[in-house]
């Protein structure tokens, strides 16, 4: 880290968001018989797990299905790189046809990824309705008329910033960076 | 953050030109498309601005409708022509025929071709992606990518897998690039058949020669079985195809008495009752159907990848 990165989660606060954020879907949703949750691949996946584990914690009772969708062949800006994007694994072993989905992703910035998951989740069935979870919300770049309907924590960044989501499973320690850009 | 990789070519117009990492690219992406043609929508969006068109100087069924049907998953436009139908029975070049087709706004080729090298002829002369699609006794790239494909998923890999290759190799382009595809992946390559059918270079591929099918096949894990193309044979190189038939067809009787279980591969089309009997054909040790669904899978992944960027 540089000095001027700055971290906006630190892992006590990771934790009390990742608790707030189950709460609010159990005041929500109280049952989730027909619930699903779909983590947007590579990242979101390790924020689906998470808020999973965190329902169940919090309540034995809950049952919920958790699946990975990759969206890279929805992209928008396939052709438009010098390379092609290489694809992650999509695991979605149910349908959602009339299901609740809950949409998570760990960052959402220009909306352009929620908006190809929204295609790429219709392979699977038309769902009820679909919620947007994410853990971080960078604010005033949207490309896209796209909001989250549940947020961890809004960041005022420009675009030349960029955050990380570093997770306890695979980065050792819970915890949300900004990295400034080197001029 | 997103992995991105390419391709190390422009275009595919034989296993000859990519290096084995290519080709581990191009079979890990099938992976992802053999998903998503599983699915009960099988069709996703990459291609939707691109238009493909299909150029078939000879004849073909199962790589033309394999092709098309991997084109349209991916949202490409398509468009097909058959020699038979065309300008070309009128006298018409290659050349013409498909800068004609291009002045269409055709971002890539498809093109089978009774003539060795007309894929890379044309990689050299017009400007769009080429994929070759059969290239006379030439190579089939896509056929050794499926078949490889197929081996990969029935045994993890095909580093040190033994592979034989029976029948018809002097006129057949998918023994080539199999051959140059397998040898890449780390599997041994060896070939069968009677002597005027195996090409006097073939040593010169470090691939060695077993004249006896029982032989053969007890030393391999898979045998790959060719069709005899009567078509391109202007001579005759084997007494009948009753002779033929007797030593190096395949039976459920020399199946079944061979040491181990083998895998039966064929890239189609079948002359049931030449090279391999109906029994062997639809036994459980073959996997000929499989290769096939494959074929759809890995045309989609070289499609993808060869898609390119937009201008």
């Amino acid at each position: 880290m540089k000095k001027s990165d700055r971290i906006i989660l630190n892992p006590t606060q990771f934790d009390l968001t990742i608790k707030r954020l189950s709460h609010q879907l159990i005041e929500n949703y109280t049952d989730f018989s027909d619930t699903v949750i779909i983590g947007l691949q590579p990242r979101g996946t390790f924020l689906a797990e998470r808020i999973k584990k965190e329902l169940q914690t919090i309540d034995k009772k809950i049952k919920i299905d958790v699946g990975a969708l990759d969206v890279t062949f929805f992209r928008d800006d396939f052709r438009r790189q010098n390379q092609p994007i290489i694809p992650n694994k999509t695991e979605i072993n149910f349908i959602i046809e009339n299901k609740r989905v809950i949409l998570m992703d760990d960052v959402l910035f220009t909306g352009r990824t929620i908006r190809a998951g929204l295609d790429a989740m219709l392979a699977f069935g038309r769902p009820k309705t679909v919620e947007l979870l994410v853990l971080i919300n960078r604010r005033y770049k949207r490309h896209l008329p796209i909001q989250a309907d549940y947020i961890g924590k809004n960041v005022h960044s420009i675009v030349s910033e960029r955050v990380k989501v570093n997770w306890k499973s695979t980065d050792k320690e819970d915890k949300v960076i900004l990295y400034t850009p080197e001029f | 953050m997103t992995k991105m990789t390419k391709l190390s070519t422009k275009h595919l117009l034989g296993i000859k030109y990519l290096q084995k990492e290519d080709i581990n690219l191009i079979f890990e992406t099938a992976d992802h498309f053999k998903q998503v043609i599983n699915r009960p929508i099988k069709k996703v969006p990459s291609l939707r601005d691109i238009t493909i068109a299909n150029l078939f100087f000879e004849n073909s069924t199962r790589t033309k409708l394999s092709f098309e049907l991997a084109e349209r998953r991916l949202s490409a436009d398509v468009i097909n022509f058959a020699s038979s139908s065309s300008s070309v029975t009128k006298g018409e070049t290659l050349i013409d025929t498909v800068n004609n087709i291009l002045s269409m706004k055709v971002d890539m080729v498809v093109m089978r071709h009774p003539n060795p090298g007309a894929a890379y002829f044309l990689s050299q002369h017009v400007d769009a992606k080429i994929i070759n699609a059969g290239d006379g006794a030439h190579e089939h790239p896509t056929q050794a990518l499926l078949d490889g494909y197929s081996i990969r998923e029935k045994y993890g890999d095909l580093k040190g897998k033994k592979i034989i290759i029976v029948g018809d190799v002097i006129h057949s382009r998918v023994a080539l690039s199999n051959i140059f595809c397998l040898q890449k992946m780390g599997a041994i390559v060896k070939v069968c058949g009677p002597l005027t059918l195996i090409p006097k270079y073939i040593s010169s591929l470090g691939v060695d020669v077993i004249t006896n099918l029982k032989d053969a096949l007890e030393w391999c894990d898979v045998a790959m079985m060719l069709r005899i193309q009567l078509e391109r044979q202007n001579i005759k190189y084997f007494p009948s195809i009753r002779e033929y038939t007797l030593l190096y067809g395949l039976d459920k009787a020399l199946l079944d008495s061979l040491s181990k279980k083998i895998t039966i591969m064929h890239p189609g089309p079948i002359n049931r009752g030449v090279e391999i009997s109906s029994d062997v054909a639809d036994s459980n040790q073959s996997i000929i159907l499989n290769q096939v669904e494959n074929g759809v899978a890995i045309r989609m992944a070289v499609l993808y990848l060869l898609a390119g960027r937009i201008d």
